[in-house]
């Protein structure tokens, strides 16, 4: 440590220094150095060649040229023989997913084709069986062959390849529940069907045994998977149909806690959605609704919950949270997607009347309109879009013309558009808006700071 | 087939006059009667004239087939002398005439196999028999005349006898043992590859080509190296997967891919110094005179060059104004000499395209300014003048030219990418892998079939014939693409009768050339640092020759040193 500092410091006396520092050995060059290397642009060799087309393969994909991708692929294809080189090229990953993607949209490939090639890849790989067995059932998923997926998975589930299997645990995890969905699917027909017999007074003892052996399958490769952290919220939500459809509200209760508050799961907001969507069903006191989507506010400020949350907020009788209400409602509509959102802007509209009706808290108010009022007139209330707005949807333009009235007083140009097409076409609506914002125009002058200084002067 | 080869020994035995032989398993004569072993074996009986056991080994090494019937022995020399045969007969296809087969190349490969001793030397002794050691010294007796040996699929001609005199098939292939045999098909694999040969030169795929441009160049054939390497990598002349002709029982295993599979195309300055080292090698004498009436001088090759650049013709009398002027045009410059080290040897087709960029630096300057000076004169004047023949537009050359290039680049490129290197004939390191490697070929073959019939297009296009021009441009065509005609009258001026260029400036591409032993070349090259005009007439001909353009500007250069050689030189006062 020592020595490493008095190297670091500048050396005060260059003798000390030469002292201490030992000689530099160069390393050996080698002959073929003592020249600069000479350039290989023009060399063209296997790689080089390969890569090219790789490349052209790229490009015609890009631009949806089927036909051109398949022809380069082609020629690709043979860099799979590559084994009498040491190099590693790594082509039979690149020809799977590149072939797939070729086959999927290419408008001569059959499902014929597509099997082939599938069977092909798999045993080109072991090292990717699993993980080609699954993209398969996908495709074969979304061309409505159901069966022949189940049996895929159900295959690739047997599968053993010594260590390779054991290489492979995530993607037979994946397998497995993927099988569960599907057997959740089939229950979930046994189960509609069963309800089509209940109502005109049937029984079918076998449907029904059948589906209580789906829902065995399914509920056993479901709650595997579920509690290994990931995103997994298609197998919760079936899973959690299950439970509830045979009463078990406890453990689906669980699930879903643990889905939503346990920190090995990476952040999922829908987690926290399935949470709050559950305790509705089941009539939970509004305080846990409110403390799910308190989180949910946290991680996504957008989400379209956000006005059930600012509703409830707004019944509140406790000061905190109305509060909250508000601070919620100005967030979600910092978002582009809720720019034109009534829903959102009646709230917003309602809480900012109530305010000022009940002449408190007005500084609520004042501190969410602090870091907005730089940037929401042009976003939101200007000229433009008041006129689109009237165009488009007058009650929009009602609703946001009285909070631009109050937040940017009766001479901002939303209000003054709004209030003067609403005067032409003699809106009674509008007569109760502009009496409004007239009768509390001082309060645009507190929000806006300049009471203060304006009072004192 | 033994017992009939012993049968057809009437010779009575010594010790009980009976004529009943047979041969023991070590191959010898031995009297059935009496058990007498004789010191006679069959070789002897039947070669009389080759009294040298190394030529048997070779020779039965590839007549032996092998108990499990996996392949001949053969040496690496062999495959390589398989591979210029058909080198040469490819050639001789595409016209080049008959004698450069039999005996201009057969003549150069016969001295390379005498020079780096592995055929037509004194064996160096002792070493047969270290050979020897490592084969099975039971079938040494076993010769069959009747199959030619590879060595004799090159014609050789009878005449031929200061190199057969003191013949004798020496060889440099010294330890062979099993477990280096193992490892590739051919017998000396291994010991090829480990030879670290300072004195002699290595055989490879591209010296095969180096060997095929010096039969060339020896007949002064037209054909330059740039013509040559194009023609290869066009497959017209066998180069990549030429093993694949190999006879069936020659296999190819292990160390031997590493020598005769090709993974990338030859290039242009590999395949010309090898060439120079292989006729230092072969200590070669002076090559025929390349005299004006030659393809490879540089007033032929402007001709050419001028033509498929699509510049004016009036453009040649200048090209050969420069060559007289730096005498490069001379014999003596010209002809390939091995063994003077003390002259630069010429790249016929770098030489002449670097001429050419020099005329028009001479007449255009280049500078991305005048040239664009005078094209706007000549514009003018073809406007208002239509009855008189065109003044040559360098504006317009350049955008005919670009886009033309521009197409065939691409083409090109694509057609790289498209490039299918791998054969019918499978490959594989061991016979461990052969299975493996099978079944690959097998998934190939079936991927390539299923995505070929979604391409579209039909299997690739046929290879185009081989022809010495890239780039055609023709009178006839109407579309005013084609300058061959146009005047130069607009950037010459006459001055006492005689025509000079109006440009009065010069610039050179280098103040100094650098030292070639030191870094390896004359002079360097760096885009950014030139303009643009220049630049895209190197890269027309780079193009052309397929070459980069830094080999070209090194060319241009040295001309420019010589040609202002007095002026650069001159002492001052």
């Amino acid at each position: 440590m020592d020595s490493l500092m008095e190297r670091a410091a500048p050396c005060p006396a260059a003798q000390a220094g030469s002292v201490l520092l030992p000689a530099l050995h160069l390393p050996l060059l080698p002959p073929h150095l003592y020249r600069p290397a000479t350039s290989h642009e023009h060399k063209l060799n296997f790689r080089k060649s390969k890569e090219a087309c790789l490349t052209y393969i790229q490009d015609a994909m890009l631009q949806k040229q089927w036909k051109r991708a398949a022809e380069f692929l082609t020629f690709y294809i043979e860099s799979l023989e590559k084994d009498f080189s040491t190099e590693y090229m790594g082509p039979s990953e690149m020809i799977w997913r590149i072939g797939t993607e070729i086959l999927c949209h290419h408008s001569y490939s059959s499902m014929k084709d597509f099997n082939s090639f599938i069977e092909q890849m798999k045993t080109l790989g072991v090292k990717r069986y699993l993980k080609v067995c699954l993209e398969h059932a996908f495709h074969l998923l979304c061309n409505g062959q159901t069966d022949e997926a189940y049996q895929n998975l159900s295959l690739a589930e047997s599968w053993r390849f010594g260590e390779q299997t054991t290489a492979q645990d995530k993607e037979l995890k994946l397998i497995q529940a993927y099988r569960g969905l599907l057997d959740y699917y089939s229950w979930s027909k046994q189960k509609n069907v069963l309800l089509e017999y209940d109502k005109e007074g049937f029984e079918d003892l076998s449907v029904e045994q059948e589906m209580h052996s789906s829902f065995r399958k399914a509920a056993v490769n479901l709650k595997e998977i579920i509690q290994i952290p990931g995103v997994w919220d298609v197998f919760v939500k079936c899973y959690v149909d299950l439970l509830e459809f045979y009463g078990d509200h406890d453990e689906a209760r669980q699930v879903l806690s643990e889905y939503a508050y346990n920190s090995k799961f990476p952040a999922n907001p829908n987690a926290h959605v399935y949470f709050y969507q559950f305790l509705k069903r089941h009539g939970e006191p509004k305080k846990s609704l409110i403390s799910v989507l308190k989180i949910l506010h946290d991680i996504v400020p957008s989400h379209e919950l956000m006005i059930d949350f600012n509703t409830m907020l707004q019944k509140s009788k406790k000061r905190k949270k109305r509060r909250l209400g508000l601070e919620v409602i100005f967030a979600a509509l910092d978002y582009a997607g809720w720019k034109e959102n009534v829903k959102a802007w009646s709230c917003l509209a309602r809480q900012v009347k109530q305010i000022i009706i009940s002449e408190k808290h007005l500084d609520w108010i004042k501190q969410e309109w602090n870091s907005r009022k730089d940037w929401w007139p042009a976003f939101h209330f200007s000229r433009y879009l008041a006129k689109r707005n009237w165009q488009e949807n007058e009650s929009l333009a009602y609703e946001k013309a009285l909070v631009a009235g109050i937040l940017l007083g009766k001479d901002c140009k939303y209000f003054k558009y709004v209030s003067h097409q609403g005067c032409k076409d003699q809106k009674k609506r509008l007569r109760t808006l502009k009496k409004f914002v007239n009768k509390h125009s001082p309060v645009y002058l507190r929000i806006s700071g300049l009471s203060d200084s304006s009072v004192q002067t | 087939m033994e017992e009939e080869a012993a049968e057809d020994y009437h010779e009575r035995c010594v010790q009980c006059s009976e004529v009943n032989w047979g041969l023991t398993d070590g191959g010898r004569f031995y009297c059935r009667t009496c058990h007498n072993v004789i010191e006679r074996t069959r070789e002897v009986v039947n070669t009389d004239v080759i009294s040298n056991t190394r030529v048997q080994t070779i020779s039965k090494g590839l007549r032996k087939q092998e108990k499990n019937d996996e392949g001949w022995e053969w040496y690496v020399c062999e495959g390589f002398q398989f591979v210029l045969r058909k080198q040469a007969e490819a050639l001789e296809a595409l016209g080049v005439c008959p004698q450069m087969k039999d005996e201009i190349l057969c003549n150069f490969w016969r001295r390379y196999l005498q020079k780096s001793q592995q055929a037509y030397c004194n064996r160096p002794a002792g070493e047969a028999i270290k050979v020897l050691s490592g084969c099975d010294s039971s079938t040494d007796l076993d010769s069959e005349p009747e199959r030619p040996s590879l060595l004799h699929l090159l014609s050789l001609s009878e005449s031929d006898g200061d190199l057969l005199t003191d013949c004798s098939f020496g060889s440099s292939i010294g330890k062979v043992s099993e477990s280096t045999s193992v490892c590739s098909g051919s017998v000396d694999g291994s010991l090829h590859l480990m030879k670290n040969q300072k004195d002699k030169l290595r055989m490879s795929m591209p010296v095969t080509l180096s060997f095929c441009y010096l039969a060339l160049l020896w007949l002064r054939e037209p054909m330059t190296l740039s013509d040559l390497l194009r023609f290869v990598v066009e497959g017209h002349i066998p180069y990549l997967n030429v093993f694949q002709c190999f006879p069936e029982k020659m296999k190819l295993y292990g160390l031997d891919l590493k020598i005769f599979c090709v993974e990338s195309w030859p290039v242009y300055e590999e395949v010309y110094n090898k060439m120079l080292q292989l006729a230092a090698f072969l200590e070669l004498p002076r090559f025929p005179d390349i005299t004006d009436s030659c393809f490879l001088h540089p007033d032929m090759l402007c001709m050419k060059y001028l033509m498929e650049a699509n510049l004016p013709d009036e453009l040649h009398n200048w090209t050969c104004r420069v060559v007289k002027k730096i005498h490069i045009g001379e014999a003596d410059f010209l002809t390939f000499e091995p063994g003077n080290k003390s002259t630069r040897k010429v790249k016929y087709d770098v030489l002449a395209a670097a001429v050419i960029v020099v005329v028009l630096k001479l007449l255009f300057l280049l500078d991305d300014h005048y040239e664009w000076l005078l094209s706007d004169f000549a514009e003018e004047r073809n406007k208002n003048n239509k009855e008189d023949g065109p003044y040559f537009e360098f504006k317009k050359w350049c955008k005919v030219i670009k886009s033309s290039l521009d197409v065939e680049q691409k083409k090109l490129d694509e057609e790289r990418a498209k490039y299918l290197w791998r054969c019918e004939k499978p490959l594989f390191y061991s016979a461990k892998k052969k299975s493996k490697v099978l079944k690959r070929r097998q998934i190939v073959v079936n991927l390539q079939n299923q995505f070929g019939k979604l391409s579209g297009s039909v299997q690739p296009a046929e290879k185009p014939n081989p022809s010495s021009f890239q780039l055609n441009w023709s009178e006839e065509n109407t579309d005013g693409s084609c300058f061959h005609g146009h005047s130069l009258k607009g950037i010459l001026q006459e001055k006492c009768g005689l025509l000079t260029a109006i440009n009065p400036d010069y610039w050179l591409c280098t103040v100094k050339l650098c030292t070639e032993k030191l870094c390896g070349h004359l002079a360097h090259y760096r885009e950014l640092d030139f303009p643009q005009s220049y630049h895209f007439v190197l890269r027309l001909f780079s193009f052309l020759l397929r070459i980069q353009p830094s080999y070209i500007h090194e060319e241009v250069c040295v001309i420019e040193h010589k040609l202002f050689n007095k002026k650069l030189y001159k002492k001052p006062k």
